[in-house]
């Protein structure tokens, strides 16, 4: 339900991400992870991220969503396993006693801009 | 060409959090993120509560909502101060942001104050997600919502360090599993408390209100 302000920190961070020495150029790719437990639907944030692109340098951009199983380590057994269900006790010894190693991402990994020389023919924004 | 970036999305509202959590601890404040769906009778809860325990826990309260203020109309009765957030201001927001906590704890006058009440936004999701810079976080589910909220919403009782089971006034009317609210509770946050409370009857107060007495004491202790 707060895709659209996710979307926008997206943006303003990949924006703020660009080389000053590159300013104008254009970002053609985004790359996230999302963790399969974070307050993100990957649909909605799609839809947002169109929206609120429209008119920056990332108008262009397609979003790469990584999508990030929910692993928990025991602290009891120190076994680790995927969640694929929300049932949140170690199987192997049945300790409620866990750790979330994953799963709960909401990162920008990286960002695809223009290549220099491709910026000199389209010229500066 | 590629570019790595490497950051948190909400980053910034991270480091806010932080700020929040600092600044709160030196006033010697406990600070209590109240989360659920809409309706669930967080107000009511909190006003219930204040009556019990104001004379001896100095209490304030932020109330947040997208918008109207009726929630802090009911509070201020209490006599505690309140201050009401609409987050349409903030763009309509579905959930409390730190910087929205950091302007409202200015509006209060937080001096003696111990326990800092954020009633957050109706909604199980977003507001999972969003650290405000509070000591721990209570999730209010009422018996009127399915007994698979707690598996529907996994964050959401996974970040929470206690739950608060209201209405239990209505069980005797409805088709309600307690038992199975219970269970699903426990597969998501095993050893999370919970409190069953009807909060218009004032049922159930005494573990509720001696679990609060404790986590406002801890935090006072080391100083
Ligand atoms: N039967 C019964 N009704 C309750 C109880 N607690 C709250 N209610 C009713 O539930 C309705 C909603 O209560 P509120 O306290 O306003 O709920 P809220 O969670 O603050 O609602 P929002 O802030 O709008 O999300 C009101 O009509 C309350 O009187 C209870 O313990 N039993
Ligand atoms: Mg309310
Ligand atoms: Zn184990």
């Amino acid at each position: 339900m707060h895709e659209m302000g996710i979307a926008l920190q997206i943006v303003q961070i990949a924006a703020a991400s660009i080389p000053v020495e590159m300013k104008g150029a254009k970002v053609l790719g985004v790359k996230i992870k999302v963790g399969k437990l974070a307050a993100v639907v990957p649909d909605s944030l799609r839809f947002c991220f169109e929206i609120v692109t429209q008119e920056t340098p990332l108008s262009e951009a397609r979003l790469e969503i990584e999508e990030i199983p929910v692993v928990a380590r025991c602290k009891h057994c120190h076994s680790s396993w995927e969640i694929k269900e929300p049932a949140f006790a170690c199987p192997s010894c049945g300790s409620g006693s866990i750790e979330i190693l994953s799963g709960r991402e909401l990162d920008i990994d990286s960002i695809e801009i223009e290549e220099p020389e491709h910026l000199n023919h389209s010229g500066n924004v | 060409m590629e570019i790595k970036v490497v950051r948190k999305v909400l980053d910034v509202n991270e480091r806010m959090a932080q700020q929040n959590r600092e600044y709160f601890t030196k006033q010697g404040i406990y600070v209590l993120n109240i989360m659920s769906s809409p309706g669930s009778g967080k107000t009511t809860l909190l006003e219930k509560t204040l009556a019990r325990i104001s004379s001896e826990i100095k209490s304030a309260v932020i109330v947040g909502d997208i918008c109207t203020t009726n929630d802090a109309d009911r509070l201020a009765k209490t006599g505690v101060s309140v201050v009401q957030v609409n987050t349409d201001e903030f763009g309509g927001d579905c959930h409390l942001a730190a910087h929205v906590i950091e302007k409202a704890a200015g509006q209060l006058d937080l001096k003696g104050i111990d326990l800092l009440f954020v009633e957050n936004v109706g909604n199980l999701v977003c507001p999972a997600e969003f650290d405000i810079g509070e000591n721990a976080k209570v999730v209010v589910i009422s018996v009127t919502e399915g007994e698979d909220k707690p598996l529907k919403y996994p964050l959401m009782f996974r970040v929470c360090d206690a739950a608060v089971l209201n209405k239990i006034d209505l069980l005797p009317y409805l088709d309600y599993e307690r038992n199975a609210v219970l269970e699903n509770i426990k597969k998501v946050h095993p050893g999370m408390p919970v409190f069953e409370i009807s909060a218009t009857k004032g049922i159930g107060f005494e573990p509720w209100i001696k679990w609060l007495r404790n986590q406002v004491n801890r935090k006072k202790a080391p100083r």
